[in-house]
């Protein structure tokens, strides 16, 4: 599912950034100017809410944050606990019903949409990647294809950082595109459970192990589901 | 002919899926087994649109991975791809004639032993949102009864996917496709996860949560999420014992085998 957008992306802002720290508002700004949004801002998150906002484009990017953090809702926040993609293109419409106090302090602001997409691989959950604009109006299929494959690049971007000092290689090499195939995710669920790791560092240790021995990380999932390769720590006398 | 007795069974069994809290994976994995069930098919697969301009799949009846890679390589080629381009229905394809159209995927599919494919397209007004591949071995084509009993099953994969809220509009609709595909993920990870815990094949993995899905009424990504998060064990989805153990202490003895 090599999705040439993200991978695009990706480069493109690392080539852009001095330095790793640089990565999230380096995206950040890419998506703000890609996209027909006033500004951008990059939580993590859990399934109790967000969890601290890591960048943002702008100050008001920043209060959009700061506003559900406090107030404990707002789409970010649902976006945040269901997992799940929350598209509000008219909040004036909808967020006073939804999300009474979120919605007088968004509009106050001048904020008029909101688009948030969650950044996760199935259970590892990463952070919420939020888009707003100061009119009302939805994003064209084309432009939320593009929101997704920045949020696709937010994600490889989170997972990379989350590596931290294991991380592989640089991350314009070590940030190919997620394969989505259902056997990456299977066999992710295989190696936490025998590394003892979790998911998202299962899913990283067999990144890491699919660049070392120049796979495709498809067919090294494929081996560890037919128990060919395995990632249990050896054991002595065997 | 399908026995219409059976037919009308599965369509109440689908529309009774569609309560509130439905999960999507589950209900299109229902549809795809009742797909190959209902007509002379043997494999069946259905894909969605995920919104980056490709199809990912998202229910599958056999966990080969022959067939997987079926789906896999439709994002380059084959009838999804080009049902899911078109909107058309491509039904009947003689696999072994199909090489010149489809060279990858048409020798793909003959060395797995399939004879015959179709694709119908799951659609929405104009839009069409995913495509629903099957399989035959024998090389029979599809009679227009059987066709018909499919599209009408891609039909309401579509209806599900929009969650009864009204066609209200795309917004709703984006949101649930990048659910279901999200759903889809978590589940793979559990099966992954609850195969290595219990040293059983990924297919049975599917089994066991599902059967516990049904029994205690919850959503098969709850449970899905449940095992990944060991909150539920091999020997719960085994022994049958209702309800899951939510959040709370009762840690089992992790004996090491």
């Amino acid at each position: 599912m090599e999705s040439r957008r993200t991978a695009e992306i990706l480069s493109a802002v690392v080539a852009d950034s001095v330095d790793v720290t640089d990565l999230p508002i380096g995206l950040l700004r890419a998506c703000a100017h890609a996209l027909p949004v006033t500004g951008v801002g990059l939580a993590l998150m859990d399934d109790r809410g967000p969890a601290g906002t890591i960048a943002a484009t702008d100050g008001r990017a920043l209060q959009l944050e700061e506003l559900q953090f406090t107030l404990g809702e707002g789409p970010c926040v649902d976006a945040s606990r269901s997992g799940r993609t929350v598209l509000q293109p008219d909040l004036a419409v909808t967020a006073p019903f939804r999300w009474p106090a979120f919605a007088g302090g968004a509009l106050t602001a001048g904020i008029r949409a909101v688009f948030a997409l969650p950044l996760r691989v199935g259970a590892i959950r990463l952070g919420i990647l939020d888009l707003y604009r100061d009119s009302p109006g939805a994003l064209s299929g084309a432009q939320l294809t593009d929101a997704l494959s920045f949020s696709d690049a937010a994600t490889l971007l989170l997972l990379h950082l989350q590596a931290g000092s294991a991380a592989i290689g640089p991350p314009s090499e070590s940030l190919p595109v997620l394969d989505d195939r259902a056997e990456v995710h299977q066999a992710t669920g295989i190696v936490s459970v025998h590394a003892g790791v979790s998911l998202a560092d299962a899913l990283l240790l067999l990144r890491a192990r699919a660049y070392t021995e120049h796979r495709a990380i498809g067919e090294l999932a494929r081996d560890v589901l037919d128990g060919i390769v395995d990632f249990r720590p050896e054991r002595d006398g065997h | 002919m399908v026995r219409e007795q059976r037919l009308a069974e599965v369509f109440v069994e689908l529309a009774d899926t569609l309560v509130e809290e439905f999960d999507v994976v589950d209900f299109l994995q229902t549809l795809t087994e009742r797909c190959v069930e209902l007509v002379d098919t043997d494999a069946a697969g259905l894909m969605l649109d995920d919104q980056r301009g490709h199809l990912q799949v998202v229910a599958y009846t056999d966990e080969s991975a022959r067939l997987l890679e079926l789906f896999e390589l439709q994002k380059a080629e084959g009838p999804c791809l080009d049902c899911f381009a078109s909107g058309q229905v491509i039904a009947n394809v003689d696999l072994a004639d199909a090489r010149s159209r489809w060279p990858v995927f048409a020798g793909a599919a003959r060395e797995v032993g399939f004879a015959v494919s179709h694709a119908l397209p799951l659609r929405l007004r104009r839009q069409v949102v995913g495509a629903l591949n099957l399989f035959t071995v024998a090389p029979v084509r599809l009679t227009d009864d059987h066709l018909a009993v499919v599209q009408g099953l891609a039909d309401i994969a579509t209806i599900g996917l929009l969650h009864e809220r009204a066609v209200r509009d795309r917004v709703v609709l984006a949101e649930q496709l990048q659910t279901a595909l999200h759903s889809r993920i978590v589940i793979e990870q559990a099966k992954g996860v609850l195969s290595a815990r219990g040293g059983t094949s990924v297919g049975e993995a599917f089994r066991l949560m599902r059967t516990h899905a049904r029994r205690t009424g919850e959503a098969l990504t709850v449970v899905a999420e449940a095992v990944v998060a060991q909150e539920l064990g091999v020997e719960e989805l085994r022994g049958g014992r209702p309800g899951t153990r939510r959040g709370s202490g009762a840690a089992s003895p992790g004996a090491a085998s």
